[in-house]
């Protein structure tokens, strides 16, 4: 075995060794970004990511083109300390809670940091509490599995009142 | 700890990666042949003639557990496996360069690899039974207690009279007939387990309950029992069985954990105050840590005894950057070089090059372990995944730096690479653990009305299928 083949297979091996880390590196990054899909588009895992990308398409035409009648766009708080703040309904589901990550943050004692979520299940909006200290109420009844909304249905989350508006 | 599963909730869905692993499984296949082929190469001159069957016994062992992911863990990390593949490959190849280093010399040590071998085919099959029989990480959280008690008693073993033996100068191992064991290595995955399941529980008396002194929030009295417990039981082991690695290790994991659990910054200056008392008396007391740590102050002084330490400095200085290429080195000089000293040994022959490869897939895995910790949507299994990354952090950071003289040298097993069998298994077992784990918190998350998965995270029950 001759002195520059040893040198060969060194460097040779080195590379080898070098190139894994790499590729694991580069996996890692494409991996940060994962299949960015909508959340409808996400429950079908099964089918290939193209084929949900298409999905979620031809769904996004379909509510852009023609939004239903009645169909309610946005929470609004109608009472309590941020009494007219609204925010809408498209980046559903929304998180309700204190904690800074709440798509509706409210400013409450009474409120727990993952308090309860409102997302949307074919046409029907529900309101879902996340094991918060305090509850959520609908009507006068404490919640404990995702309940449906209709307009106006009032959702009392600590002492602020909640409800879904056009 | 936040209990928000930061990109799970936003429409951010994980890809599977499974091409994207076996990609990489096949380039770690080559990693480990390839070491094999070089050793051959550079020892004898000639293409080992047992290179396929190693070859293809290697091969069989990582696809069949990447055929295992492929059905019951689909979402899993695609990077985990392939690391630890290539790490325990490499280090089968440098135990078998230093088996023909022995051989040559006629020491009458070894040869490890072919056990090593056939402790890392028990390792893989533990990985296929783990993944294989357990489903859903969550069940482990009834263990809590179970494990906890099972992990003490794996402790205390080496201690009973007859069961217990002293090698090389620590009371960590078992023997029963010829084969010997060290419980503490599954014993530290138990502990994991049994902290994680106690944590969760407790974490927030643990957290909110305290009071503010200068500036650091103490916590209080009555909830600094668990964390005084657990640094008796680690000042036990450094006593009675005179092993620092394994002391250092279950505090330091403890510690850590608790930190997660309660984002309380107070409990880190408690416990490194405890530590360092705990060190210093340590010190004063034993002298065999007086030893250590006089090696490690200066290791070339005339009246010390750290001929072991030096011999792998010289070896890692005589590789340099490059290294002298496998099976051109003399890394058998060393003592112990196929277990705790492996790494002077790559750094002879692979050189720093090689080395910083080999740090980087150890920060690869940590790394993989504290996201799969970030983006898992239960606490438990969250705490469980950042506790078995932080096992195989503290354990590189710990024997790594001791043999290149960053802190005083402590017996610690190298995971994956070392040889050793208990550490081996156990290493694979917390790798099965982390691909189930990642695999719950990649897998999309489920529909809103029947979400009872998201119902874990905030209520904490854990669900028996």
């Amino acid at each position: 075995m001759s002195e520059l083949t040893l040198v060969l297979i060194r460097f040779a091996y080195l590379a080898i060794l070098w190139i894994l880390v790499l590729s694991c590196i580069s996996v890692i990054r494409s991996d940060m970004f994962g299949a960015r899909v909508p959340r409808e588009a996400g429950r079908s895992d099964r089918r290939s990511d193209r084929r949900s990308e298409r999905r979620s398409d031809k769904r996004k035409q379909a509510k852009g083109g023609r939004p239903k009648r009645g169909a309610p766009t946005a929470v609004a708080i109608v009472e309590g300390a941020q009494a007219g703040e609204t925010v809408s309904l498209e980046q559903a589901p929304l998180l309700i809670g204190r904690g800074h990550d709440a798509a509706i943050r409210l400013d409450d004692d009474y409120v727990s940091t993952r308090h309860a979520r409102i997302g949307v299940s074919g046409d029907q909006w529900y309101v879902e509490d996340l094991g918060s200290t305090n509850g959520t109420y609908v009507g006068s009844s404490r919640i404990t599995q995702p309940t449906a909304l209709q307009l106006g249905t009032r959702v009392r989350i600590g002492k602020t009142v909640l409800e879904l508006r056009k | 700890m936040s209990s928000q599963s930061a990109p799970a909730s936003r429409g951010f869905v994980h890809r599977r990666r499974r091409g994207a692993e076996l990609a990489l499984l096949l380039l770690s296949l080559a990693v480990g042949i390839g070491a094999y082929l070089a050793v051959g190469l550079g020892v004898d001159g000639t293409v080992p003639v047992d290179l396929l069957t190693y070859g293809a016994w290697l091969a069989l062992l990582v696809i069949a557990c990447h055929v295992v992911i492929r059905l019951v863990a689909p979402y899993a990390d695609p990077v985990l496996l392939p690391v630890v593949s290539s790490l325990n490959g490499l280090g089968l190849a440098v135990i078998h360069r230093i088996d023909l280093a022995n051989e040559a010399k006629g020491s009458g040590f070894g040869p490890f690899a072919g056990t090593q071998l056939t402790w890392m085919t028990l390792g893989a099959g533990l990985f296929v039974a783990v993944l294989l029989l357990l489903r859903d990480h969550r069940r482990l959280q009834s263990l809590t207690y179970t494990a906890g008690l099972a992990a003490i008693v794996l402790l205390l073993m080496p201690l009973v009279p007859g069961l217990g033996r002293t090698i090389n100068g620590s009371r960590i191992w078992i023997g029963v007939g010829p084969f010997s064991f060290q419980p503490g290595e599954v014993a530290k995955v138990l502990l994991v387990v049994a902290f994680a399941g106690y944590l969760v529980v407790h974490r927030d008396a643990l957290a909110l309950a305290g009071r503010r002194f200068l500036f650091v929030d103490l916590p209080r009295g009555r909830d600094l029992g668990p964390i005084v417990a657990m640094w008796l039981i680690s000042l036990g082991i450094l006593v009675f069985q005179r092993d620092l690695g394994s002391s250092l290790l279950f505090f330091g994991l403890f510690l850590v954990m608790l930190y997660i659990a309660t984002e309380r910054p107070g409990w880190l200056v408690v416990g490194g105050a405890l530590f360092v008392g705990g060190a210093y008396a340590g010190w004063l007391a034993l002298s065999h840590v007086q030893a250590r740590v006089a090696a490690w102050l200066d290791p070339f002084g005339s009246d010390v005894d750290a001929y072991q330490l030096v011999q792998g400095l010289y070896g890692m200085a005589w590789g340099g950057l490059v290294g002298r290429g496998l099976g051109q080195g003399r890394p058998d000089i060393t003592p112990l070089s196929w277990s705790d000293f492996i790494v002077t040994a790559i750094g002879e022959e692979l050189g720093l090059t090689g080395v910083m490869a080999v740090i980087l897939l150890y920060g690869i895995l940590v790394e993989r372990a504290l996201r799969t910790a970030l983006i898992c949507r239960d606490n438990f299994g969250k705490l469980m995944a950042a506790g078995l990354g932080v096992v195989v952090a503290l354990q590189v950071f710990v024997v790594i730096g001791g043999v290149t003289r960053l802190i005083p040298l402590t017996g610690l097993t190298t995971p994956f690479l070392s040889q050793g069998g208990s550490s081996l298994i156990a290493n694979w077992v917390i790798v099965a653990l982390l691909v189930r784990i990642s695999d719950q918190a990649r897998r999309p998350p489920p529909q809103l009305l029947s979400s009872d998965d998201d119902d874990a995270d905030a209520t904490q029950v854990v669900r028996m299928r």
